[in-house]
């Protein structure tokens, strides 16, 4: 399996306080992890911190074959590279359309001009159905994203994570405030997801991980504590005194 | 090929868009009305000093448009515009007074024994110009005031590149919401102050005067030329309006919104969030600067308190007055409150007599405006675009 | 130059001399029984002199009294100058007198003693006597021979008020009863006072160049006024012309026209482009000063040169050159050649030309005090002081900046709470400061007594501001906390409101805030150096809501509240703390205290409607550019925009608004470089 991205010995500290401490792992191409731990163990600083919107005191974060360093990178740019990224509230954005929302996510030219004008293909409508579908919103396309279920609206973010065609996806949290049949079709949404590009999901529900069935990385005060199956991991003892046996 | 295009852009938006007929039609009303009222070509019941108020009041709501874009669209609520629509009635205000300045002087030099040298028509036309602040020697920044098609060019460019290298420093530096307000506000405060020397190069706190003669044109009574500045700026008014409906209703418009709703997730989508406000910003810099090039030679002079922070802070009050989001509240907006803030400051509005005390309008109006701004912003966020958006897109939801 | 004009300087040693022997001639003249006779005998030799005193003839009389000295000489002095002398008409003796009682015969008499020696000589007819009334002029002539003597006075009171019309006008008389009073003098003050008066003395009345320079050199490191007042006046020079240099001339400065400035002690610097001074002597006065001079042709200006072209046309025509073709400089100047080489005008003179010629020329400047050893010494201690002057000048500017930066901290701390803490933004803020001055004013109408119309207006300030602010957030912002833009526009609103409806009440015009009188004055370092009062008691009320704010916020159970609401109201309000009160009161109490505010600020200037706005800006740059949400952070803020905005005032003093300017466009460059501010906040509740 390739690697995609590299987090090498990456530290961040705010105001003494060490959020990531020489973290290092890897993510390979088109690979599910799952990252879990407790609270203030780094899962959404390390989110921001692939992503661009945090920058690390040390350490490094390479992407794909070609192993360039996100660092310098805006968070515009990174988003560019291929990855995507869900946070943990469902962000649409809620005074557009379900079809304005998938549309301004197309993995179209980003620059002003080529945006001010744009005018609609047939090609990127029969896209945007097409991914409305997948996330059953295909009757939904003239709504506003604001009047969606809160489910809805956790689905209409990962559709516009799709439109993006990302080669990586970080999903903070999908699972949060669902239904169990709801939970269902977002486990089944994430595996389909997976098969044609990488998925890192960071979630607290073990019930759902373990659906998931993929490898696990428990993070704890910052740094990576073990990593393999999830009955590897429920069977470690330092994973057990520090998260489990809470 | 460029048929094509219109056909589809223009046809498509103006179908998609009813309220941009409804504004064209109501625009072309007023002109003909007004031209046929007016004095200048018409029977003169309207005056022309209110002619040209009516002008002036165009020019304001052409401004509003570029407030509405800027804050109701793109959610940075600037108080720099006005310095750029002054700057841009500076930059046409330069050429009228050299260029009328120049054409006095060489008249008056008509009987001189000997023809003026170019020289002493400089010097004259200088001192002419500079002689209220202690100079007559003309600053290098009026360097091209005698050609009409550089300064322009330079209504368009000088505000341009000012808002292009302010925005281009506070979006870079992710300086957002009140602290972008307050910067904008320094910013405007720093060029007035500026404006506000002597040795400005511009006049001082005299600024500059006499705009409401167009050089060339001293045959033309003011009657005419007032209904021709109407009329010029119904024109750009409306071309400001189709443009601005374009923008809105385009993908661009769709990411602006974004950008004001959620900055962070438009930039997690992979666009450049810094780009599109740089654009946003530049451009109703640019509409602003138009709309004041306009507006001063109706009004006849430009001076540095025309851009003190306060005159921004009433754009934004009129945008939010006619209601964020929508264009034509905010053209709404200016257009009620400057005309109604012109009735009572010019003092026609009657006093009232309370028995302790009477109240005069002029005195009490700001007052009256500074709470009904507080009335509005607390209880109707939408503004007067609100209500009519409530008889008219409920039907859609 | 007469022995009688009052100052006259650096004469060379000719004239010295001259004047010397006429001085001592005149006086040889005029009282030739001045060694020997006794003092009776010398007014009564002079006793014309003394009776028919005029200004222009009492001189000789009062030398040769001054030159007796002694007591009796004094006290002679000293009554006539009171109008108490008279003298008897038959004798013309001089004589006291005193009423006494009439006569048998009911005739008014006068008890008279004599004027010297004080013996009664008995009541005479008060018809026998006469008075002598010396007009003001012989009077004060009179106070400036009576200096010696009054200098010797056992009272040093005495002697120091004579000291002091003695520094107004030294005379050269004056210089040997002064040195002969400096080695008698005990009290340590006044003997330095009457050094500097008797250096000052030297300087004015010197003969003796080793002795003035002396003089000078003495004065070496003073900072007075009066000292630099006295040495400037010895370097002043007069501005030359010449082929050459003067070998034998004391040269003060060679002149670059142009490219040289003066500097105060007379040598020449180079211009500086940022000095905002013009070059001291330009080309085109250079040029003319060679003209004059006699060392270069007229110039003919551009004006003569056309006069000339048109009292030459002749039918529309100069030469071959129809005038209505003259419309360039290149065209007339061609015109006029041909009356140049007709010989019927002078040769024009190219600005290349001009330029040539004056750069060949040598302009100097010649010290007007012919010996170099003076001037000298005068330049060496006056550039000594200036020096220090300088220094002083610096350590000025630096409280200047401190006392500004105090004022920012007043106006701005109130913001800081408000928007720091409750992320609130407040455009009425200035208007606030606003109210608080006016209340000061309001006050004052109704206690006139201005300390305690101070102590009241304090306190009263902080209640009506108080007061504004809680009503403005039950009413205004306690629906807008969501949303800061509308609070910025709403508050900006109720600003507006407020400026007019202050505008309204008080009209336009600035209303007085006056500060009792121990405010007044200054506190005087040296004569370079002196901090008003007020100043320092705004800095002391700056350090006083310093330590104060840092109290209640750190040390209170309501600073507390305030910091835990600010950090997580949900989880406050679970605990017992009402938030909707703590942001009542957090906003109340930031008003409150640009109440306080407003009175300094009052104090220190005038109070307007528009008081407010004036400091809104700056306010949030201070709170902004320090950093949101700390104390400390607008205190940099503060002491960064004051100094900054006192450092460019000092580069350009003469143009306050492109201090502003300039000012404002330096804060928004460092806010993309902090754009957190100096102090800011870091970590997950940065960016909320």
């Amino acid at each position: 399996m390739a690697q995609l991205l590299h987090v090498d010995n990456v530290s961040v500290s705010f105001d003494g306080f060490k959020a990531i401490n020489a973290l290092s792992f890897d993510i390979g191409e088109g690979e599910l992890r799952a990252i879990i731990g407790p609270n203030g163990a780094g899962k959404t600083t390390f989110m921001d911190i692939v992503t661009g919107k945090t920058r690390p005191d040390s350490g490094d974060v390479r992407w794909g074959a070609t192993s360039i360093s996100l660092l310098k990178r805006s968070e515009s740019q990174i988003a560019q590279l291929g990855i995507g990224r869900k946070f943990q509230k469902p962000t649409t954005f809620e005074d557009q359309t379900v079809h304005d929302n998938l549309m301004m996510s197309l993995a179209n030219r980003r620059n002003p001009l080529a945006v001010l004008t744009y005018r609609r293909s047939a090609h990127d409508e029969d896209r945007i159905l097409k991914i409305a579908t997948q996330i059953q919103l295909a009757d939904s396309l003239a709504r506003r994203a604001g009047a969606l279920s809160h489910g809805q609206k956790q689905w209409l973010e990962i559709g516009m994570l799709l439109a993006q065609e990302p080669k990586l996806l970080l999903v903070d949290e999908p699972a949060a405030g669902m239904t169990a049949p709801e939970r269902a079709v977002t486990v089944s949404l994430l595996k389909e997801l997976a098969k044609t590009r990488s998925v890192v999901v960071v979630e607290h529900d073990m019930e759902f991980i373990r659906a998931l069935d993929c490898r696990v990385t428990v993070l704890h005060e910052g740094t990576v504590l073990a990593e393999g199956s999830m009955d590897f991991v429920t069977g470690n003892q330092q994973v057990i005194d520090v998260y489990l046996g809470r | 090929m460029s048929d094509l295009l219109q056909r589809t852009v223009l046809t498509r938006h103006l179908i998609s868009n009813p309220s941009v007929l409804v504004f064209l039609g109501v625009l072309a009303l007023v002109s003909i009305a007004v031209t046929i009222l007016g004095e200048g070509f018409g029977i003169g019941v309207i005056s022309t000093s209110f002619t040209k108020t009516l002008g002036k009041t165009l020019c304001l709501c052409m401004i509003a448009i570029a407030m509405d874009l800027v804050w109701g669209f793109c959610g940075i609520l600037s108080l720099g515009h006005f310095a750029f629509f002054a700057l841009g009635g500076y930059m046409i205000g330069m050429w009228m007074m050299f260029a009328r300045t120049k054409m006095i002087v060489i008249e008056a030099a008509r009987n001189n024994a000997l023809p003026p040298s170019p020289t002493e028509i400089s010097e004259a036309v200088g001192t002419q110009i500079f002689g209220v602040v202690g100079g007559a020697e003309i600053p290098a920044i009026w360097a091209f005031a005698d050609l009409f098609w550089v300064q322009l060019a330079f209504v368009v460019l000088v505000p341009g590149l000012l808002a292009f290298v302010f925005g281009w420093l506070a979006f870079r530096s992710r300086v957002n919401g009140v602290y972008l307000s307050i910067l904008t506000q320094a910013m405007t405060l720093a060029l007035s102050l500026y404006l506000l020397q002597n040795d400005s190069g511009l006049r001082g706190n005299n600024g500059l005067s006499g705009l409401q003669n167009i050089p060339g044109f001293d045959h033309i009574s003011q009657g005419t030329l007032s209904i021709i500045f109407f009329l010029v700026s119904a024109l750009a008014l409306a071309v400001t309006y189709i443009g601005a409906m374009a923008v809105v209703d385009s993908k661009l418009g769709n990411i602006v919104r974004g950008i004001r709703d959620d900055e962070a997730r438009v930039r997690f989508l992979g666009y450049n969030v810094e780009s599109y406000k740089l654009f946003i910003f530049v451009l109703t810099a640019v509409i602003a600067a138009v709309a004041g090039a306009l507006y001063y030679p109706q009004a006849g002079i430009i001076n540095p308190t025309e851009l003190a922070p306060i005159a921004s802070i009433y754009l934004a009050v009129w945008v939010a007055i006619g209601g964020r989001g929508r264009i034509y509240g905010a053209v709404i907006g200016a257009a009620f409150v400057s005309l109604l803030s012109s009735y009572f400051t010019g003092g026609q509005a009657p006093d009232i007599p309370l028995g302790f005390a009477t109240i005069i309008w002029t005195d009490w109006w700001l007052v009256l405006l500074g709470l009904s701004f507080v009335v509005v912003t607390i209880y109707a966020p939408q503004g007067l675009g609100g209500l009519i958006d409530r008889f008219t897109v409920r039907g859609k939801e | 130059m007469s022995p009688g004009s009052p100052k006259f300087y650096g004469l060379n040693t000719v004239h010295k001399f001259i004047v010397a022997v006429l001085t001592s001639l005149c006086l040889l003249v005029l009282t030739p029984a001045i060694a020997t006779a006794s003092l009776q005998d010398l007014v009564q030799t002079n006793a014309k002199l003394i009776t028919k005193s005029s200004s222009k003839t009492v001189g000789p009389v009062l030398d040769a009294l001054q030159q007796y000295g002694g007591a009796e000489a004094e006290r002679f002095l000293t009554d006539w100058q009171a109008k108490k002398l008279y003298f008897i008409k038959e004798s013309g003796r001089f004589v006291l007198a005193e009423k006494a009682a009439k006569s048998a015969d009911g005739k008014k008499q006068m008890l008279i003693r004599d004027a010297v020696t004080g013996a009664e000589i008995g009541l005479v007819s008060t018809k026998s006597i006469k008075q002598i009334k010396p007009n003001s002029g012989v009077r004060s002539k009179i106070a400036a021979t009576l200096v010696p003597f009054q200098l010797g006075n056992p009272d040093p009171d005495i002697r120091e008020t004579t000291l002091t019309t003695l520094l107004r006008d030294i005379q050269s008389s004056h210089l040997a009863p002064l040195k002969a009073a400096i080695t008698n003098e005990t009290v340590p003050a006044l003997k330095v006072q009457m050094e500097k008066a008797y250096v000052f003395g030297m300087l004015a009345h010197g003969t003796d160049d080793a002795e003035v320079e002396q003089a000078i050199r003495g004065l070496a490191g003073d900072l007075s006024l009066d000292v630099r007042a006295a040495l400037t006046p010895m370097l002043t020079s007069t501005v030359r012309v010449a082929t050459t240099l003067p070998d034998d001339a004391n040269l003060a400065r060679e002149i670059t026209p142009g490219r040289t400035i003066k500097r105060s002690d007379g040598s020449a610097a180079r211009l500086s482009e940022f000095g905002g001074k013009d070059a001291e002597l330009s080309v085109v006065t250079a040029y003319e000063m060679m003209v004059a001079a006699g060392l270069a042709p007229a110039f003919v200006t551009r004006a003569m040169r056309d006069e000339a072209l048109i009292a030459a046309t002749v039918d529309g025509k100069v030469g071959g050159y129809p005038t209505s073709g003259l419309d360039s400089d290149t065209a007339r100047d061609a015109a006029y050649q041909q009356l140049v080489d007709r010989g019927v005008a002078p040769q024009l003179i190219s600005d290349q030309a001009r330029q040539q010629a004056v750069d060949n020329a040598r302009f100097f400047a010649i010290y007007d005090n012919p010996s170099s050893l003076v001037t000298d010494a005068a330049r060496d201690v006056l550039n000594a002081i200036q020096t220090k002057v300088t220094l002083y000048k610096y350590i000025d500017l630096l409280v200047d900046a401190l006392s500004l930066a105090s004022i920012y901290f007043l106006a701005a701390i109130g913001l800081a709470i408000t928007f720091g803490v409750m992320r609130v933004i407040n455009m009425a803020h200035g208007e606030f400061i606003m109210m608080g001055a006016y209340t000061g004013y309001v006050v004052q109408l109704f206690v006139p007594n201005y300390t305690l119309s101070i102590i009241i207006a304090v306190p009263a300030a902080f209640l009506v501001t108080f007061a504004a602010g809680v009503v403005m957030e039950r009413l205004v912002i306690r629906h807008l906390y969501k949303r800061p833009l509308e609070t910025l526009l709403a508050t900006f609103g109720i600003s507006i409101a407020l400026q007019q409806i202050a505008k309204n009440i008080f009209g336009t015009q600035a209303r007085p805030l006056t500060s009792p009188d121990w405010l007044d004055g200054a506190f005087a370092v040296n004569d370079v150096l002196a901090i008003s009062n007020i100043r320092i008691a705004i800095f002391f009320l700056a350090l006083l809501f310093l330590g104060l704010l840092l109290y209640v916020m750190k040390r209170t159970r309501f600073g507390l509240e305030t910091r835990t609401v600010t950090q997580n109201p949900a989880m406050a309000a679970s605990m017992g703390i009402n938030p909707d009160r703590i942001n009542m009161l957090t906003f109340g109490f930031g008003s409150g205290i640009a109440g306080i505010a407003g009175v300094a600020i009052g104090l220190y200037s005038k109070v307007t409607s528009e008081l407010g706005a004036d400091y809104i800006v700056q306010s949030f740059m201070t709170v902004v550019v320090g950093g949101v949400g700390n104390i400390w952070g607008t205190l940099a803020g503060a002491v960064m925009i004051g100094s900054l905005q006192k450092g460019i005032e000092w580069f350009n003093p003469s143009n306050t608004l492109a201090a502003q300017t300039y000012m404002i466009i330096f804060i928004i460059l460092f806010i993309q470089f902090r754009p957190r501010g100096i102090i800011a906040q870091k970590g997950r509740a940065a960016e909320a």
